[in-house]
């Protein structure tokens, strides 16, 4: 009667959350190995709660149901407040299930670690990834070009990411590909992603930047290695150069890219070098203490 | 890469620093019209007060007041107004999200940064941390069986101070602009080169004035119920809450420190050029990241401790049974207490510390399941074999224990790092927080305020009222944040002002619905609030024990007189009051008449808000750089604690007679709710 | 106030406020009720010190991260003065003393006594600040303030922030002698004083870590 109305409310909503969740591109729909690793981890600890949440819950109401003031048959212990057996089981059941989940949490903690390179017979490649207001540079030294706001990237190769920020604190994520890691100035950050299907992925600062976060996403093409190996050329052969000069524009330039854009070549150690001077130097002003809108 | 330049700062006036006609956002008719419509309605309200002649009541019975449970409320309506404020800025956001798929919705960039970072500031300062230091400084002194807590007018500072903040906060909607960094402000992002306005400004002198507010209300409560208890009221006999409020201000007196130190160090920076976590220079953001959460962990402890003692109360009561495990309980709150310091790195495993540190910290945290899921189960068994009364105190209880365990268990999942590492900062971890802090904490205050509410003033809260409140907040909770968990697992991050992806525009549809619905329920506790005053005859409590009560809060008159006690009870059990009403029952008497002696009380003090109107107008000017106001704010400050300090007569003395006359009283209720013969002599 | 009077009418208190006198008797010193005046303003006056150490142990903290990070300017080694903060030390330690020496007069109820060592309390407390000024101006004189680097940073932040607990220090120290001057010794100013001593204790336990800490290992660090 009294509790009973949000319990099926939330089942309700967990069971609707959890069918739409998987259709919709998001972390329950990996694209990849650590994503997929991930969403295992993240569904097995959910498991294992819900295991003894779940009765917990329905112990709660059925408790609160049987023992209300008007049910004449339910026996009344005024003084029953210790049971040695019972104080075992309390400590004792949550505790098994801490140590399971701490397992784990550290099994999981080392196989996904996000500076551990993926075991793979392919070579990787490697993608030095640049955070700027509010839009993503994104370095192939390999390949010596560059790219904002669009990563490409070969199916089935594992990627190596070198991530730094030209500004403030923010977040490399590409949901169905997994781990996210921060982007700070003056820090070289590793993590390593691979996509195993070729599609288009959504990418994004998770960690809030200022005026332009909402703006701050970024497309991921993972492509056939053939088809990689075309847009290099492709790449190559036409745009600005990104150089010392070139990157203070674009970092200076606070405004979110709409439009993707590529760079034919890459000035060499430009990533060091941003990470070394902890970013770019910008200057902002505000008259009568209220700040400019961009 | 030009070596940085100076940040300029505009132009600064030396008597005015740099406000100017400018500051005062007369383009942007949202804040504009909300604070006329906020100020008119606290106009008319000093005017009706001036009106009805109150304001020497009030000046001489609340605002100077030092008694712990005056203070206690008024903690408590700076509580619900800020939680109006604040939920005023939850509805923004909701229906700014509602409507902004594929188009920028009506709140810019600019506007929508301030409200998300003061929702959040305001709710974890001036909402939950206030609502439970307001509820404990009510409630502990009458629990432990004393008069008072340990300095009454340090308490009144602590308040007034707090109060300070809360008003500088909300002068930033008028006079200037609040942060767009988020609640925990950080850098680069916060520093001036990013942030040269002076939200940030407003934020660190905000929380500054109101953290030392919190520090002292810690010190000054940890000292009471360490120092100050009724004879024979050993540690194993103090209430759970009183347990539960240890713990809590323990917490606050080890971990504001660090808050106040890490706050003044981004003032540094900002305000003297220092280096501490700017980008240049070698300054260490990350070092403001772990800084900042060495407090903030810990005061997430300090919220939902003293929540977990009101639910201990409140279930106990009304199960008609004294809590389940008792010592249990008190180690399970202890060991939380300590572990909450070892576990703040969860907060950023995405920085990339390394698998070791991962893990490490992950199973911390984890461990703090166990303690927690002990009180659960504890609760849970001290239903077992009672008499459960469904008040609304009750609904708030269970509702909390069927939403805490689920906030819970998010919680945990949330610690385990891999499935951090793609639910980290997105709306799956807002509707984690929202589900403890909502269920958790606000439910604790509500169940509070219900159940010490006859206690304050003399009659209960209308019930019918109480449980529609209930009801709309549960159902609008679960509307409300459920699909956000949703949404985190479809990869939405936090803080978004608009976006472009189809299939999460329903979902925030429902959260804006939900949040509809919790609108509701406020409004039904204010509907609760209005009916129970009208009907405050029909509601009456006349024995000071309402609830059928079993600690030392219920043995004296509702509300109590100033001094709580005539005579301090003596102290026998785990359950105080309940074993002297026992043995009264037993032997069909009330205890033997105490001897009545006379004693002293303290005086009403200004200093609190003297200090505070000090405090606010120094605040004031080291946001807008105001400098000889500063040192006339100082000045005036130290001024108001010369004067304090040299004042002769602290206090006043109750005469025996007015001890035994307000005694006998009490007696003479307590008689007819037991259905007792009164005393011979009255 | 109400502990006192519930000590006093309880039965129960500890006798007279004497912390020495814990009563071995029946009842626990847990369950003898209120504490007395005395007690429970020294112990909270304590609290407040622990958390003021904490405070200080996070600008200890940022020091320590912060240490290496001189931003190609100067560090500890180059810096540091031992002569003149050994003299600072000298200074402070010397007004502990004479804030012992205070504490004794007021034990001994010597208004004039005790006004003289609070004196020299003060006035060495004084001297210790002078030379901590003298010390920040020389240094950003030579380009060596807390803008150069995150490591002066730190450094300029932990020393000052207890150079300003000093000051604050002095304030409260003069503020005691007015009122013993006009007031005399009474219950309440006692507590004050009692409290005050604790404070300028504590900022020596404060200096001689930042001493260790900061100057003796900055001076010594191989750079």
């Amino acid at each position: 009667m009294i509790a009973g109305k949000p319990r099926s409310i939330r089942i309700a909503a967990v069971a609707v959350a959890l069918l739409l969740a998987a259709c919709e591109p998001g972390v329950l729909n990996p694209a990849g190995p650590v994503a997929a690793g991930e969403r295992t981890v993240l569904l097995n600890s959910l498991v294992i709660m819900l295991g003894i949440v779940i009765p917990t819950i329905v112990a709660t109401l059925a408790f609160a149901w049987w023992f209300r003031a008007g049910n004449t048959r339910a026996t009344y212990l005024p003084t029953w407040t210790y049971s040695g057996r019972v104080e075992l089981l309390v400590w004792s059941v949550p505790a098994l299930v801490v140590i399971f989940l701490a397992g784990i949490t550290w099994i999981g903690s080392h196989d996904l670690a996000p500076e551990k390179p993926l075991a793979s017979k392919v070579a990787p490649i490697e993608v030095q990834v640049v955070a700027l207001d509010w839009k993503w540079l994104f370095i192939y030294p390999g390949q010596n070009v560059a790219t904002v706001n669009r990563l490409v990237i070969p199916v089935g190769t594992p990627v190596r990411f070198r991530i730094t920020s030209g500004t403030v604190m923010n977040s490399f994520f590409v949901p169905q590909l997994g781990s996210q890691i921060y982007a700070m100035s003056g820090m070289d950050s590793r993590l390593h992603l691979q996509a195993d299907q070729p599609g288009s992925y959504r990418g994004m600062s998770a960690h809030y930047s200022g005026e332009g976060f909402a703006d701050m996403n970024f497309v991921v093409d993972a492509v056939p290695r053939a088809q990689f190996a075309g847009w290099v050329a492709q790449t190559r052969a036409a745009g600005p150069l990104l150089d010392g000069p070139g990157f203070a524009e674009l970092a200076r330039e606070a405004s979110s890219v709409k439009t993707p854009f590529s760079y034919r070549a890459v000035l060499p150690g430009l990533y060091d070098r941003i990470v070394a001077h902890a970013g770019a130097a910008v200057r902002d002003t505000a008259d009568s203490g209220r700040e400019d809108k961009k | 890469m030009s070596p940085l330049h100076p940040v300029e700062m505009g132009q600064i006036s030396p008597i005015f620093g740099k406000l100017n006609w400018d500051s005062i956002p007369f383009d942007e008719p949202l804040p504009l019209v909300s604070s006329a419509v906020v100020a008119i309605a606290i106009l008319s309200i000093l005017g009706w007060v001036w009106k009805k002649g109150l304001f020497p009541y009030l000046w001489k019975e609340w605002i100077t007041s030092v008694d712990h449970k005056r203070i206690g409320v008024m903690y408590c309506v700076l509580a619900a107004v800020m939680l109006l404020r604040g939920f005023s800025d939850a509805l923004l956001m909701r229906s700014q999200q509602a409507i902004a798929y594929m188009n920028p919705g009506y709140l810019p960039p600019d506007h929508y940064d301030q409200i998300f970072s003061a929702h959040g500031t305001i709710m974890i300062f001036f909402v939950a941390m206030t609502f439970m230091i307001g509820l404990m400084n009510f409630a502990l002194p009458l629990q432990l069986g004393v008069r008072d807590v340990a300095f009454p007018t340090l308490n009144s500072v602590s308040f007034w101070l707090t109060a300070s903040g809360a008003l500088l906060l909300n002068i930033s909607l008028v006079v200037g602009e609040f942060a767009k960094t988020g609640w925990v402000v950080y850098p680069p992002l916060s520093e001036l080169r990013f942030s040269p306005g002076v939200g940030v400004d407003y934020y660190l002198w905000a929380i500054q004035i109101s953290g030392v507010g919190t520090l002292l209300s810690g010190v000054n409560l940890v000292t009471t119920i360490l120092k100050m208890r009724a004879p024979g009221m050993g540690y194993t006999r103090m209430p759970m809450f009183c347990w539960t409020s240890l713990a809590a201000n323990l917490l606050i007196v080890a971990a504001f420190p660090i808050l106040t130190a890490t706050l003044a160090m981004l003032t540094l920076d900002r305000y003297l050029g220092f280096h501490f976590f700017t980008n240049e220079a070698g300054g260490n953001q990350m070092m403001f990241v772990n800084l900042i959460w060495a407090w903030g962990h810990p005061e997430v402890y300090i919220l939902i401790l003293p929540a977990f003692g009101i639910f201990s109360e409140v279930v106990s009561t009304f199960s008609g049974k004294p809590l389940f495990g008792y010592r249990s309980m008190i180690a399970a709150t202890m060991v939380i207490c300590i572990l909450s310091f070892m576990v703040w790195l969860h907060h950023f495993f995405t920085m990339g510390a390394g698998a070791d540190v991962n893990g490490f910290f992950g199973i911390t945290t984890m461990i703090i399941a166990v303690p927690t899921g002990v009180k659960v189960f504890n609760w849970l068994f001290t239903m077992y074999g009672g008499r459960i009364r469904f008040t609304s105190m009750m609904l708030w209880s269970l509702g909390f224990m069927v939403t805490f365990v689920i906030g819970g268990m998010t919680g945990v999942l949330l610690a385990v790092p891999p499935a951090d590492f793609v639910l980290h900062n997105s709306l799956f971890l807002v509707a984690h927080f929202h589900n403890v802090v909502i269920g958790g904490v606000l439910f604790g205050a509500f169940a509070g305020l219900t159940y010490w509410w006859p206690k304050a003033f003399g009659f209960t809260l209308d019930e019918r009222w109480g449980k529609r409140a209930f009801w709309f907040w549960i159902v609008g909770f679960y509307v409300a944040f459920m699909p956000l968990y949703v949404l985190g697992l479809m990869g939405m991050t936090r803080r978004l002002g608009h976006y472009d992806v189809a299939a999460w525009h329903p979902w925030l549809i429902a959260a804006a619905v939900g949040a509809v619905l919790i609108a509701i329920g406020i409004a039904c506790q204010i509907v609760m609030i209005y009916v129970s005053i009208r009907d405050r005859e029909r509601l009456a409590d006349t024995s000071g024990d309402p609830w059928d009560g079993r600690t030392l809060e219920w043995i004296t008159t509702s509300p109590p007189p100033p001094f709580n006690f005539a005579v301090l009870p003596n102290v026998q059990g785990e359950e105080a009051y309940w074993d002297i009403k026992s043995r009264a029952l037993e032997k069909k008497q009330l205890s033997d008449r105490p001897e009545y002696e006379h004693f002293e009380m303290p005086h009403n003090s200004p200093t609190g808000i003297v200090t505070a109107f000090f405090a606010t107008v120094m605040g004031f000017a080291l946001i807008w750089h105001i400098w000889w106001m500063v040192i006339l704010g100082f000045l005036g400050a130290w001024a108001t604690f010369v004067v304090f300090a040299w004042r002769d007569e602290a206090e006043y003395e109750v005469p025996a007679e007015e001890a035994r006359r307000r005694d006998a009283e009490r007696r003479r209720a307590k008689a007819i709710l037991l259905g007792l013969p009164e005393d011979s002599v009255a | 106030m109400s502990a006192q009077a519930a000590a006093r009418h309880g039965g129960h208190g500890h006798g007279g406020g004497d912390p020495n006198h814990l009563g071995h008797g029946d009842t626990p010193i847990s369950e003898q009720g209120p504490a007395s005046k005395r007690i429970v303003v020294a112990y909270g006056f304590w609290i407040f010190l622990l958390s003021d150490f904490i405070m200080f142990s996070g600008f200890f903290a940022a020091y320590a991260v912060l240490v290496g990070e001189t931003a190609g300017g100067p560090g500890g080694r180059d810096l540091f003065e031992l002569p003149l903060v050994a003299g600072e030390t000298a200074l402070l330690l010397l007004s502990s003393f004479a804030c012992g020496m205070a504490g004794i007069a007021m034990h001994a109820r010597s208004i004039k006594w005790f006004q003289v060592a609070m004196a020299a309390t003060a006035l060495l407390g004084a001297g210790f600040l002078a030379l901590e000024l003298y010390e920040f101006l020389h240094l950003i004189g030579e380009g060596a303030g807390p803008g150069r680097s995150a490591f002066l940073s730190a450094f300029f932040a932990l020393v000052g922030c207890h150079g300003v607990h000093v000051a604050l220090g002095l304030a409260w120290l003069t503020t005691m002698m007015a009122q013993v001057w006009t007031k005399g010794f009474r219950e309440d100013i006692d507590r004050r004083i009692a409290c005050f001593m604790l404070f300028w204790h504590a900022l020596d336990i404060i200096w001689v870590a930042l001493f260790t800490v900061v100057y003796l290992l900055g001076a010594g660090a191989a750079t």
